[in-house]
């Protein structure tokens, strides 16, 4: 099990602007991390640097308390699976599985016991003399977490593994990477761009942008609690519907995009009104279906995507696209106006300047207590 | 920990990164070169050094062995542009590559061009008339020998039997170097018809298949499509061809010894005539620089006018 | 049509008629008065140390070009591109004295080892070494792996096929090399079949077509083979080392 510890990291490029900034993290022994961002927010290059196939321009990066800098990455016991999984295409499953034992001069006896503890456990046994390429994707996948399981690193690091998938086997190897990583135990780092596999399988999650750390926590606390607009809308799908505010305290009410005026009383506001430039959050669940008590609100429906558990319903709210989760079915038709319920205690707060988180929904923290 | 201090370690770290940076991009270096050295040494010793030899060499008159004896500055320049010899060579030549090239190419392309069609056994005929580029100069130069052979060659006797009186194809001075060509027309064909044949193929079948919903005729597709398509590689095979002709050797010794009275000393020849027959290595130095400006004007041409399809990097 | 030549008898062949008996004469009598069979070795020796020579050679530039990166490499590579602009033809004299002064004369060294270097092979090789994915050449780092090991046991099985292409051109072109055998040999003992084809040649006073014309047959016939099972390959490699 590997600590790793990262300061003051950064990266660049021929004197060029940083591509990563001061990069400061600690990941913990036995953690399942996860890096999200969008492509380009320098995501790989980060993972890269830890792996040691990329230099660092700046900082140190320590592994259990040493310092990596210059250790060349077949010193740092770690392991690595690819995007395209990095299978040698001459080689069979067995070779490829062993590839890295070979290299490193492990006793055979103890090559063959690993092989087929991986095997076992990748459910691989019957493909071990198959090359690469009569192969299935997922079957490919599983070779590649196999090489993982086998090198015993305590230390793993995947860069995109399921991206090459298509969506129902990616539902199912995250459970299984999720699953693997509790059983043997050891660090992983985990790269991906989809925020589903971050929330779905990351104990904490970084979410990177434009080189520089947006937030870092738990899935859940990322979801209710996002630092800034970036994370509120890059956490979360459909991804939470935003609008410029404005607060009027003679009406006691926000109004949002000129067009909603939604009522709150004094009490709640008591931190808000000083920003005179507003940015409002509400995630889809929290646009209810207007119930008799309150029904203020009428929107115009522009689309309908009826999923069966539930239906997801956008309005035009200003400029804004906004979106809805009903569940349940429910039979609405574009162009209708329907009642929808807004509570201010779902609302998120931000700086429309800075993108600064300044309240996050109370309501949310309420269910949470509850839940646990 | 605090920003100062995490931004304090950043700079001892930097200090301390330097020199392993350094050692480590020695050694990326020293790596490199291992890989290449082989093909560096071999370069610098049988052509970048006897490059600058040959430009040496061509300011000095030299002994029988080679050694330079006189500087006698740009004297073998002036004496080999003011020999006729020389400049009939240069003739020969350009007329050699006059008759070669395009005539190579345009037959190749119109034999790829049947060859490209989907019909039964064309396996057989894409065989057949790439075949001659397995065939070596002197194999081929001997067969023609043969065919050219005034009294029982072929090509006489398929005169004769038309009553058309015998042509003295290699030892008649209006003929040899036409004859010559016709030898290295029928060598070039293999090479540029494999090569024009692999440029078909590479072209999009969907284009074909659009222009056919389009209801485009066969000559219009092979006007817009295929010819156009077909460019780069077209380029590439008529550089290349022009820079064979200028390097011919084999068919010329075979055939006719850069005769009759210097009709068919094409440029290598003549090289080749005086520095190994005359042992005049300094004015043979001087034309083999001719040579090499002649064929870097062509690569220069071809890198500067294919750059779009050259990718190099 | 040569083929059909060797099998006539002279008498045949003088008189233009069309071949009445078929015979071996011609074959017997080509390897009677010429030490054929010794410049058949000849040109298979030069060919194949030629055709590994520059297998070596430019895969080990191409793997330095595309997977390691160190300073001047680029510059490297300009120089590479440039010895395809230095015709071997325009540098043979002094080519000529440095295996003289080797004493390479008439040596298999001296008609091979100026052909191992090329360029041509080194794109051609660097251009399907790039279409390895660098995660392959990442895992193994990881693994710890050095890059000659590398180099060794997965970049040259992957590029099987394009080694093969650059194989038989390398063979090919070796096979049937004229002007350099001319010069660097003197005497049977290393002198190539193309050479003894001239030879032949020159030689046969009587004209006995019949015995050339099976000279120049077992001179094509190797090579003729080797293009009948490589047309596809050398077509797609010549192509792709040119245009891309």
């Amino acid at each position: 099990m590997s600590q790793i510890e990262l300061v003051g990291i950064s990266k660049s490029y021929d004197k060029q602007q940083d591509v990563l900034d001061e990069i400061n993290l600690t990941i913990e022994e036995g953690e399942f991390f996860v890096l999200v961002g969008p492509s380009g927010s320098g995501k790989s290059t980060l993972l890269r640097m830890i792996a040691g196939l990329e230099e660092i321009s700046g900082g140190i990066l320590k592994i259990n308390g040493k310092s990596m800098n210059h250790i060349p990455p077949k010193d740092r016991n770690l392991s690595m699976v690819f995007q395209n999984y990095a299978l040698y295409p001459h080689l069979s499953v067995k070779e490829n599985i062993l590839f890295g034992l070979k290299a490193k001069k492990v006793d055979k006896q103890e090559r063959q016991r690993r092989l087929l503890e991986a095997a076992e456990m990748m459910g691989l046994t019957e493909l071990l003399e198959r090359k690469p390429r009569e192969l299935s994707g997922g079957q490919r996948q599983r070779v590649a977490l196999a090489r993982t399981i086998v090198s015993q690193a305590p230390l793993c690091l995947m860069d995109e593994p399921l991206s090459n998938l298509d969506a129902k086997l990616r539902a199912n190897m995250r459970i299984q990477i999720r699953r693997l990583q509790k059983k043997i135990g050891m660090t992983l780092i985990y790269v991906t761009h989809d925020q589903v596999e971050a929330m779905t399988m990351g104990d904490r999650i970084m979410v990177l942008n434009d080189g520089k750390i947006q937030q870092v926590g738990k899935p859940i606390t990322l979801y209710n609690e996002p630092t800034n607009l970036f994370v509120a809308s890059f956490i979360g799908s459909p991804k939470m519907n935003i609008g410029l505010a404005k607060f009027s305290k003679e009406n006691k009410e926000i109004i949002v995009e000129n067009q909603l005026h939604i009522p709150v009383d004094s009490a709640f506001v008591k931190d808000i009104h000083v920003h005179k430039q507003l940015t409002i959050g509400i995630r889809a669940e929290h646009l209810k279906p207007g119930t008799n008590e309150n029904k203020d609100h009428f929107l115009e429906v522009v689309n309908v995507e009826q999923l069966g558990n539930e239906t997801s319903i956008a309005f035009d709210v200003g400029s804004e696209l906004w979106t809805a989760k009903w569940p349940g079915q429910w039979s609405i038709h574009v162009g209708q106006k329907v009642p929808v319920q807004i509570l201010p205690e779902n609302l998120l707060f931000f700086n429309s300047e800075t993108g600064e988180l300044i309240q996050s929904a109370l309501k949310d923290k309420e269910q949470e207590v509850f839940a646990t | 920990m605090s920003m100062t201090n995490a931004a304090q370690i950043n700079e001892t770290t930097v200090f301390d990164m330097e020199p392993v940076k350094k050692k480590q991009r020695i050694k990326s270096f020293m790596k490199g070169m291992a890989f290449l050295l082989p093909s560096i040494i071999l370069f610098s010793v049988f052509l970048f050094y006897p490059m600058f030899r040959t430009i040496y060499l061509s300011f000095f008159l030299t002994k029988a062995n080679g050694d330079p004896t006189v500087f006698v500055g740009l004297e073998n320049y002036i004496n080999m542009f003011s020999s006729p010899i020389f400049l009939k060579s240069m003739k020969s030549t350009f007329l050699f590559v006059l008759y070669t090239v395009p005539a190579s190419v345009i037959i190749s392309l119109f034999l790829s061009i049947i060859a490209n069609e989907k019909l039964k056994g064309i396996g057989f005929f894409r065989t057949m008339y790439s075949s001659t580029m397995g065939v070596s100069v002197a194999a081929a130069s001997v067969f023609w020998l043969y065919l050219f052979n005034p009294s029982m060659g072929l090509l006489n006797q398929v005169l004769g039997s038309f009553g058309i009186e015998a042509i003295g194809w290699l030892t008649d001075p209006k003929w040899a170097l036409l004859s010559v060509s016709i030898t290295t027309i029928w060598m070039n064909i293999g090479f540029t018809f494999l090569i024009l044949l692999g440029g078909l193929q590479s072209i999009d079948s969907s284009l074909y298949e659009s222009a056919d919903i389009e209801g485009a005729g066969y000559l219009y597709k092979l006007r817009r499509v295929t010819i156009p398509m077909l460019s780069p590689t077209m380029f590439f095979v008529i550089t290349v061809t022009i820079i064979n002709a200028f390097q011919s050797f084999g068919q010329i010794d075979i055939l006719t010894q850069g005769g009759p009275i210097n009709e068919t000393n094409l440029i290598v020849y003549s090289i080749y005539r005086e520095a190994f027959v005359n042992y005049k290595f300094g004015s043979a130095s001087a034309q083999a620089i001719v040579l090499f400006i002649l064929i870097l004007l062509m690569t220069a041409l071809q890198f500067k006018l294919g750059e779009r399809k050259v990718h190099y990097q | 049509m040569a083929i059909v030549m060797s099998f006539m008898t002279n008498k045949d062949i003088l008189t233009g008629s069309m071949p009445s008996t078929f015979t071996l004469d011609n074959y017997v009598r080509a390897f009677e008065r010429f030490p054929l069979f010794q410049y058949l070795f000849n040109s298979l020796v030069v060919s194949i140390v030629i055709m590994i020579g520059q297998l070596v050679l430019s895969s080990l530039a191409a793997y330095a070009f595309v997977f390691l990166e160190f300073k001047g490499r680029d510059l490297l590579f300009y120089l590479f591109i440039a010895t395809m602009m230095v015709p071997f033809e325009a540098s043979i004299i002094p080519n000529f004295q440095i295996i003289r002064d080797l004493g390479w004369i008439d040596t298999y060294s001296g008609l091979a080892v100026p052909f191992f270097a090329t360029a041509f092979g080194t794109f051609l090789l660097r251009q399907n070494f790039k279409q390895i994915p660098k995660e392959l050449r990442e895992a193994s780092q990881i693994a710890g792996m050095g890059d000659f090991k590398y180099y060794l046991t997965v970049v040259l099985p992957v590029s099987r096929a394009s080694l093969v292409t650059l194989g038989i051109y390398g063979f090919l072109s070796s096979w049937n090399m004229y002007l350099w055998p001319l010069l660097s040999t003197t005497n049977d003992k290393v002198r190539t079949v193309q050479i003894g084809l001239k030879q032949l040649q020159t030689q046969e006073q009587l004209n006995e077509w019949g015995v050339i014309m099976a000279g120049a047959v077992i001179v094509i016939i190797p090579t003729l083979i080797l293009l009948f099972f490589g047309q596809k390959k050398l077509q797609k490699g010549l192509t792709e080392g040119a245009l891309k």
